[in-house]
């Protein structure tokens, strides 16, 4: 007895079937998302406790420890990325698969930013408040993440994959993936100061725009090739 | 056709194998013998493309498969130690999903088809955590009847398995022989496929 699927599906249905799936183990596995968010909100509501509530200092602060957050908060997520493949076999299987591992790679990679990126994303402008920020550089401070943590997700990709399957990998990750990520770090905090003293944000958003459209076009080929060298 | 030409593989600084040559033709199955540890995994590695052998080739249909790339994946089926199973999802979405991976588009009523037929009625909706260790490795040998690959390559399918399920994979793989389809596969149980002719081949 024989039961066949109908067609070949195409790259578009793939990439869907993979971002799906993802959004589905993580929606059943709710714990590992809210620490990532939860670990951001601590880490950002300790530094006006820690610091005092001296106004003027605090929104001088505000855009770097909101972007450090989410970089380190970013980074708890990364060793989930494939590992959890890894180790159950679906991994083998994504390499074996007649399209490309590079698409199913991006797939996996977008569902990665929607779990953990975006909700640092959505949380943001209330943080924002604990340090005063005013409506435009908070504006400015939420497309930069828009645009900036696709980029942590999809370098940190690349990490995650070469330190797949090793012990005490996820230290290693961090060190590797942090000083990448320092550009996107760099414009981003940018942007902010260049709104709050007056001067145009195009250029550091521009440039963010363009780290995020290199990123998409290179990062899922090296993570593929990466993931082919951890599987040997 | 498979034919594999003067391969060699080592793990390690460990030699497993060297100048191992053979050829698989369509409705012909092939067994790996050999101890623990003498490289039958190694080599259904080798033979999926996961790593590079040391010296000689694999050849699929005269072309080498390190040439053919996502080609040479659309014509086999691999199912190794780990099972590819989802704790989280229930059997037919992770059957579902690995004929998705594979290109095709499954439709819900046939993965709950082929599931029944691997003996799972009843347990088709319920998570993976909560089924036996034969029957998630029942689960993921549906794959087999959900696939068009050509050779399939099997490392020890029938561990955890019971005799009935033993017997429904004589079927399918009796079946994918008349289809002149290919199998190689390792197992450490007796395992005899009605009306065909065992080719074996030992490690040692």
């Amino acid at each position: 007895m024989k039961v066949m699927g109908y067609k070949k599906s195409s790259l578009l249905q793939l990439l869907v079937l993979v971002i799906r799936r993802d959004l589905v183990l993580a929606m059943r596995r709710r714990a590992d998302v809210l620490t990532t968010l939860v670990f951001f909100v601590i880490v950002v509501s300790l530094f006006p406790l820690g610091v005092g509530p001296e106004l003027g200092m605090l929104r001088k602060m505000a855009p770097g420890v909101l972007w450090v957050a989410a970089l380190l908060a970013s980074m708890l997520s990364l060793g989930r990325l494939f590992s959890a493949d890894y180790q159950d076999g679906t991994l083998e299987q994504m390499m074996l698969a007649p399209q490309s591992l590079s698409m199913l790679v991006l797939g996996k990679m977008i569902a990665h930013w929607m779990v953990s990126g975006l909700p640092l994303v959505l949380m943001a402008p209330v943080l924002g408040l604990q340090f005063d920020m005013s409506a435009q550089p908070l504006g400015v401070l939420i497309i930069g993440l828009l645009l900036g943590t696709p980029i942590l997700s999809m370098i940190g990709a690349i990490g995650a994959a070469l330190t797949l399957g090793l012990r005490g990998g996820g230290v290693l990750l961090s060190l590797l993936v942090l000083p990448l990520c320092i550009p996107v770090l760099i414009f981003g905090t940018g942007a902010v100061e260049a709104i709050s003293s007056g001067l145009s944000v195009a250029s550091h958003l521009s440039l963010l725009g363009a780290l995020l459209v290199l990123s998409l076009v290179f990062t899922p080929l090296v993570v593929a090739q990466a993931l082919r060298i951890s599987m040997e | 056709m498979l034919e594999v030409s003067n391969l060699a593989c080592s793990r390690g600084d460990h030699r497993l194998f060297c100048g191992l040559s053979f050829s698989l033709k369509p409705g012909q199955i092939m067994q790996l013998q050999g101890e623990n540890g003498s490289g039958k995994t190694t080599l259904l590695r080798a033979l999926c493309g996961f790593m590079m052998p040391d010296e000689g080739e694999v050849l699929w249909h005269s072309e080498n498969i390190r040439h053919m790339g996502e080609d040479y994946c659309s014509e086999i089926l691999y199912l190794g130690h780990l099972n590819a199973i989802k704790d989280e999802l229930s059997a037919v979405e992770n059957l579902c999903i690995s004929a998705g991976l594979s290109g095709f588009v499954l439709k819900e009523n046939d993965a709950i088809a082929a599931l029944r037929h691997m003996g799972l009625r009843g347990r088709e909706a319920l998570p993976a955590k909560v089924l036996s260790q034969g029957q998630r490795r029942r689960v993921a040998l549906a794959r087999l009847m959900v696939s068009d690959a050509k050779l399939w390559i099997l490392d020890e399918p029938l561990t955890a398995l019971d005799v009935g399920a033993v017997a429904l994979i004589q079927g399918l793989i009796a079946e994918h022989l008349e289809n002149q389809g290919m199998v190689i596969f390792t197992t450490h149980q007796p395992f005899r496929v009605a009306g065909m002719e065992m080719h074996s081949l030992s490690l040692s």
